[in-house]
Parts: C-alpha cells; sequence; structure tokens
C-alpha cells in the first residue's frame, strides 16, 4: 500500500505542473491585468502602480512569474491576492474548507437516499415505484443545478426568510450568536445548497444503482446461491450488492470533478463563500495568483478525492488490490 | 462474408438513399413515446434557431421603455364572430405603478393576436401595445422574441462543440489505438491531465482570455473552442481502448495483409467500428456544452449583452429579489432543461439500440 500511495502522489507532481502551466499561459494572454483598471485613475501616481508592478512580479517575464509562483507553491505560499491584499493561502483556506463541507453533505445525501431507492426500484422492477422513481431519476440528472437553484432561491423566498435562507453563507448578526447557535445557523444556510447539488447526484448513482442490481441478479452465481435454498435477503445484501456497489465506489471517484463544478455554480447563485465564488470573482478581477491557487486546490482536492476512491475500492472489493488499480 | 461490397464501394454507395429513408421511418416506429416527444422538442427548438425572424414576435432588442418587467399575458379565444379579427386576444396591460412595476389590464379594448403576419408566427398589430406571451425583461424586451433568438447560441453550442470532440477524438482516439507505442503514451498522458482537471475551474479560468471587446460570432466560436479543449480528452480515451480492440481483428490484419496502408485502415475500417458508440456519446455529451454556455453566461463571462442566450437571461435571476417578484424571467431555464432532457433521452434510446446486447 506505501508503495501505491508513493506512485499515486509521484504521478501527481506532472499532472499539477501541466494544469498550472495552462492556467498560467491562460491568464497571462489576459489582454490588460489587474493594475489596467488603477491605471487609468488619474489619482494614483505612475509611481504607486510601478510599485505594485515590482510587487506583484507583474514586471517580469512569463516564465519568471511562473517558476517564482512554482517555486512559492514549494513552499506553501500561494502569493498575495491583488484585490484582497492578503495571502492566497488565508483567503483559500476559508472557502476551500466551505466548498468541502457543501461537497461532503450533499455527496453523503444523495448517497444515502440513491442506494436504498436503488435497491427498491430494481427489486421492484417495472413497478409503478420503479416507473415514477425512475422519470423521477431521469428529470433530476436532466435539470440544470443553476436552474434548480433558482427554483429552490424563489421557493425560499415566498416560505419566508425565518424559515430558510435564500442565499449566503451565514446571517448578518453570525458573530453576535453563540457556539451551538453559529453551527445551527451555518446548516440552516446549507441547506438548499445541499438539496440541488445532491439532487442531480443522486439521480445517477441511483439508476446506476438499478442497472447494476438488474445485471447482477441474472448472473450465474446468484443462480447457484438461490439453489444453494438461501433466502432472497441473503442473496440480495450478500451476493448482488456487494457485487454491485463496486462501480458506485468508482463512479464516486469520477463525480467528484462534477460535484466540484456543480459547487462552483450554485456558490455563485446562491451566494455561499465557497472557492468556486472565489474563483469567479478573481477572473473577473484578473486576480492573477488568486485565480492560480484556487484552481490548484481546486485540481488537488480533485486528485486526493480520486485517490481515496480507489483506496476505498480496495476496501470494499475484495477482487482488487493495490497493484491492480495501480496498473490503471 | 460479404467480399464484393468490400472490393466494391458503389455498390453500397448506390444503395444508401433508399436504405437510410427506411431504417429513419423503422426507427421513428421503434422509438417509444417519450423519445419522440423529445426527439418533437429538438426539432421546435433548432427551427427557433434556423428561422429566429419567423418565429419571434419582435425585434429581440427592441427596449420598450414604457413596459419593463411586464408579467405573461394571458391569452383568451374570441367569440365566433370576432374571428376576422384574429382568433386570439388579450387585454392591453399598463404600467399602474412604475416603482413597484405593477401592471393593470385596461378592458377599454382588445388587442387581437395575427397569425403570419409581417413574416412572424404571430404578433400584434402596434409595437405600442405590444403582445407578451412569456413577459418582458427588466429592460422592456420581448422574452418570448429573446429565447426564440438566443436558441441560436444555445442549440447550435452543442452540435458545433461537438463536431469539434467528436472529430478530434475519433482522429487522435483511433489513431492512438491503432499505431500505439510512443504516440499512443503521449497522447494518453496528455489526456490524462486534461482528465483530472476541475473542469468547470479550469472553464472559468480560461474564459477570462476572451478579450471583451470582440464580436458576438467570436466570442461564441472561443467559448466552444474552450469547452472543446477540456472536453475532446474522455472521448479519445474510450475511443483509444475500441481501437486497440479493433486492430486485432481478422479482417483488420487481412486489410494490412492485402497491403492497406496506415491511413486507409485507420478511415475504412477503425473509425466506421468505432462510429455507433461516438454517435452515442457525442448525443450524450451534448448537454455538456449546452450546461457549460449556459452557466458561463450566466455568470457574465459568456455570450454578452444584448445578444441573448438562454445563459444569459437568466442572469437577471441571480438577484433573489428580482427572482421573486418576476418569476416569469426563469422561463428560459425551462426551455434549458427540456433540451437537456431532450438528448438525454434521445442518447439513452440510441445507446440500446446501439447495445448489440438487445439487438432488435
Amino acid at each position: 500500500m506505501a508503495r501505491f500511495l508513493l506512485r499515486r502522489l509521484l504521478n501527481m507532481i506532472p499532472l499539477i505542473i501541466g494544469i498550472t502551466f495552462i492556467s498560467f499561459v491562460a491568464m497571462s494572454l489576459v489582454p490588460g491585468n489587474f493594475l489596467s483598471a488603477l491605471k487609468m485613475n488619474p489619482r494614483i501616481s505612475p509611481q504607486v502602480i510601478r510599485q505594485m508592478e515590482a510587487q506583484f512580479g507583474l514586471d517580469q517575464p512569463f516564465t519568471v512569474r511562473y517558476f517564482r509562483w512554482l517555486w512559492g507553491v514549494l513552499h506553501l505560499n500561494l502569493g498575495i491576492s491583488m484585490q484582497y491584499r492578503v495571502s492566497v493561502t488565508s483567503l483559500i483556506a476559508v472557502r476551500a474548507f466551505n466548498t468541502i463541507i457543501l461537497a461532503v453533505a450533499s455527496m453523503i445525501f444523495s448517497w444515502v437516499l440513491a442506494i436504498p431507492i436503488g435497491i427498491v426500484v430494481a427489486v421492484r422492477q417495472n413497478s409503478i415505484w420503479d416507473r415514477v422513481l425512475s422519470f423521477l431519476a431521469f428529470l433530476g440528472m436532466s435539470v440544470p443545478n443553476f436552474f434548480l437553484a433558482f427554483l429552490m432561491i424563489y421557493f425560499a423566498m415566498h416560505l419566508g426568510k425565518d424559515w430558510l435562507p435564500p442565499g449566503g453563507t451565514f446571517s448578518v448578526d453570525y458573530s453576535s450568536l453563540t457556539f451551538w447557535n453559529r453551527g445551527a445557523d451555518r446548516i440552516n444556510h446549507l441547506i438548499l445548497p445541499v438539496f440541488v447539488l445532491g439532487v442531480s447526484g443522486m439521480a445517477g448513482l441511483m439508476r446506476l444503482m438499478r442497472s447494476q442490481i438488474l445485471e447482477i441478479k441474472n448472473s450465474e452465481f446468484v443462480r447457484t446461491a438461490r439453489a444453494k435454498g438461501l433466502s432472497e435477503r441473503i442473496v440480495l445484501y450478500k451476493h448482488v450488492l456487494r457485487n454491485a456497489l463496486n462501480p458506485f465506489v468508482t463512479m464516486a471517484g469520477y463525480s467528484l470533478g462534477d460535484l466540484l463544478g456543480g459547487a462552483a455554480l450554485v456558490e455563485a447563485v446562491m451566494n455561499l463563500q465557497g472557492l468556486g465564488l472565489l474563483l469567479l470573482n478573481a477572473v473577473r478581477s484578473l486576480d492573477i495568483y488568486l485565480v492560480m491557487g484556487s484552481v490548484l486546490i481546486g485540481t488537488v482536492l480533485l486528485l486526493v478525492g480520486n485517490l481515496l476512491a480507489d483506496m476505498a475500492l480496495v476496501a470494499v472489493d475484495p477482487r482488487v488490490d493495490f497493484s491492480s488499480v495501480a496498473a490503471e | 462474408m460479404n467480399v464484393p461490397a468490400l472490393v466494391n464501394p458503389e455498390l453500397q454507395v448506390a444503395a444508401v438513399p433508399a436504405a437510410a429513408q427506411r431504417s429513419l421511418a423503422r426507427e421513428w416506429r421503434l422509438a417509444s413515446r417519450t423519445v419522440r416527444v423529445s426527439a418533437g422538442c429538438l426539432t421546435l427548438f433548432y427551427m427557433f434557431a434556423a428561422v429566429s425572424p419567423f418565429f419571434a414576435s419582435y425585434d429581440p432588442i427592441y427596449q420598450n421603455r414604457r413596459m419593463p418587467d411586464c408579467p405573461p399575458m394571458q391569452l383568451h379565444l374570441s367569440a365566433p364572430s370576432y374571428w376576422s379579427h384574429g382568433l386570439l386576444w388579450t387585454d392591453p396591460l399598463t404600467m399602474s405603478d412604475a416603482e413597484a412595476r405593477t401592471y393593470v389590464a385596461d378592458t377599454s379594448h382588445r388587442i387581437y393576436i395575427h397569425f403570419f403576419s409581417g413574416g412572424h408566427l404571430f404578433t400584434t398589430d402596434s409595437e405600442t401595445e405590444p403582445f407578451y406571451l412569456l413577459g418582458s425583461d427588466s429592460l422592456g424586451r420581448d422574452l418570448y422574441s429573446r429565447i426564440v433568438y438566443g436558441a441560436r447560441v444555445s442549440m447550435c453550442v452543442g452540435l458545433v462543440g461537438v463536431l469539434i470532440t467528436f472529430s478530434l477524438g475519433i482522429v487522435v482516439g483511433s489513431l492512438s489505438g491503432y499505431v500505439g507505442g510512443l504516440t499512443d503514451n503521449l497522447i494518453m498522458r496528455w489526456s490524462e491531465i486534461e482528465m483530472s482537471l476541475p473542469s468547470f475551474y479550469f472553464l472559468l479560468a480560461l474564459a477570462a482570455i476572451i478579450p471583451p471587446g470582440i464580436g458576438a460570432a467570436e466570442r461564441f466560436l472561443m467559448i466552444v473552442a474552450i469547452m472543446s479543449f477540456i472536453g475532446w480528452a474522455g472521448l479519445a480515451r474510450v475511443i483509444r481502448g475500441m481501437a486497440s480492440s479493433v486492430r486485432s481483428n481478422p479482417y483488420v490484419e487481412a486489410a494490412r495483409a492485402l497491403g492497406g496502408s496506415r491511413w486507409r485502415i485507420i478511415t475504412q475500417h477503425v473509425i466506421p467500428s468505432v462510429i455507433g458508440y461516438a454517435i452515442v456519446a457525442a448525443t450524450l455529451s451534448i448537454p455538456g456544452f449546452i450546461l457549460g454556455e449556459s452557466a458561463l453566461s450566466l455568470l457574465g463571462l459568456g455570450i454578452q449583452e444584448p445578444t441573448p442566450s438562454w445563459g444569459n437571461l437568466l442572469s437577471e435571476a441571480m438577484d433573489p429579489q428580482n427572482l421573486a417578484r418576476y418569476p416569469w424571467i426563469l422561463i428560459p431555464g425551462i426551455f434549458i432543461f427540456l433540451t437537456v432532457m431532450s438528448f438525454n433521452f434521445l442518447g439513452d434510446h440510441l445507446r440500446d439500440r446501439f447495445d448489440p446486447s438487445n439487438a432488435r
């Protein structure tokens, strides 16, 4: 396992360099920079502008800037945000925490609902429940995240702000609340985003669960298990389900990218202070180091998530071991 | 084995049109009701895009300053004796409170809706007393007309994007799978980088490259190009897997033994055998392009005002107050939803049809 981990971690290095390099090229291709707007302002003297250019390294050629940034990353220093004037690391730490909570909560939400529903629907194939729920799953898969978020905001606005907040990370009076009330306030603000993000994930997982069980139900070893005289319950839980969960775990890893992207959109629409919203604002104001930091952290989150999913696969499926996962 | 057809391709070509026609009718018979409805929806939306001036009632960028945020107007059926005036009518709305943007119906006279007049599907006599089927936006532009024109962007982004990823994915994938070796290794490492990107984050970062001053068409192309750049790798990888399994098939070996060139084998044998899968994958990847463009435009990084796209039409809803007071600004979202769902249904159906395990 140690070898597997080492190998995967080493594989990440060229990947991260490639991704950050492309993003850096993209950001330096952008016409103008953060200071363009300041230069138009007659009240800011050219000396100040030059000083800021030197401070952010904007007067240096592209390659120098990139390697300086990369050198900083190696020392856990992601540079300084131009618009907030604080270190990118401190900005991202708070925002990434919010995004991880949102992503993990909606993942739990979708799994907890999708697995039992998928089982019920597959066991009662072609029943009215199967048809209704499968159709709803299709709706859930097709509804755009941002549209569902708008619908939920509309719903919350009509329900009244005392019930569900239509957006934001916490209430205005957050700082005056006690510890427990702060937690409750946060959770209250997370309900709608988690629901929005969970619904689309849930629909896909439910369909996968259903098709997996239907496929495995007709396989040889299930027939053997039945022939041995095992009860239907044991056949389902010990034989069918154990095998049906395998692609589930694989898909969980691959769906992380969608989850991060979906989270970014939901954050933007519902004004939740997460990594995605931070990146969006940074892109809008051409705050290069903040963009680079957000893309980097987003990529690392995704890679680590994929790694965890692969390790979970080894834990769940006895046929898979670390050497076979690493070979892929 | 069908040797003559292989040697003499003209034989096949002559037979195609009639066979294609027959198979299209057959496909329609085999399709379920949901698939037919989906196909109908998509046809309608593509017609919106193709002949927008006909379907739209008014100029999509004309701003009626007297009627901003006007709610959708109610349609009434005329009594038979009034059918010479028009089959349908509505009460004109006048703004009663400019601050709150509330409207009252003026029951003193009726606006009759005319079909096929002035080159529009339906419209009214004067622009001063318009008929807003789906309401108007905050600048007093007809939402329905804007949706019709917005279909140009939203429906085409999927097609153009798929065309690019599709050709790129098929050529790169077949090449990589068939040639193998170092080429294969390099292409696959590159595609791995692209696939482990947090794609939406990357899309946001790349969207910043688009210079602010360029025209709508160039902007559209750049957005599609960026999305294709991010999205081709997945398709290429799957096609590569299929191509490398095709490679060891006897008929490919036979073609090689007959002296077929590498290019000829790829275009004549490898690509045709993976095209079925590729069509399914393409259909299922169209929604991704539509959603990507909508999301970018919604956030103000995609198609810019005044050119409408279904995504940027929704950007007024970003303010919860607007959303609560003028809920009809969400209607473009229903169009996005219907399109995505139709493509999903269609893709699912095609997958079942191409899957050899349940061939009919």
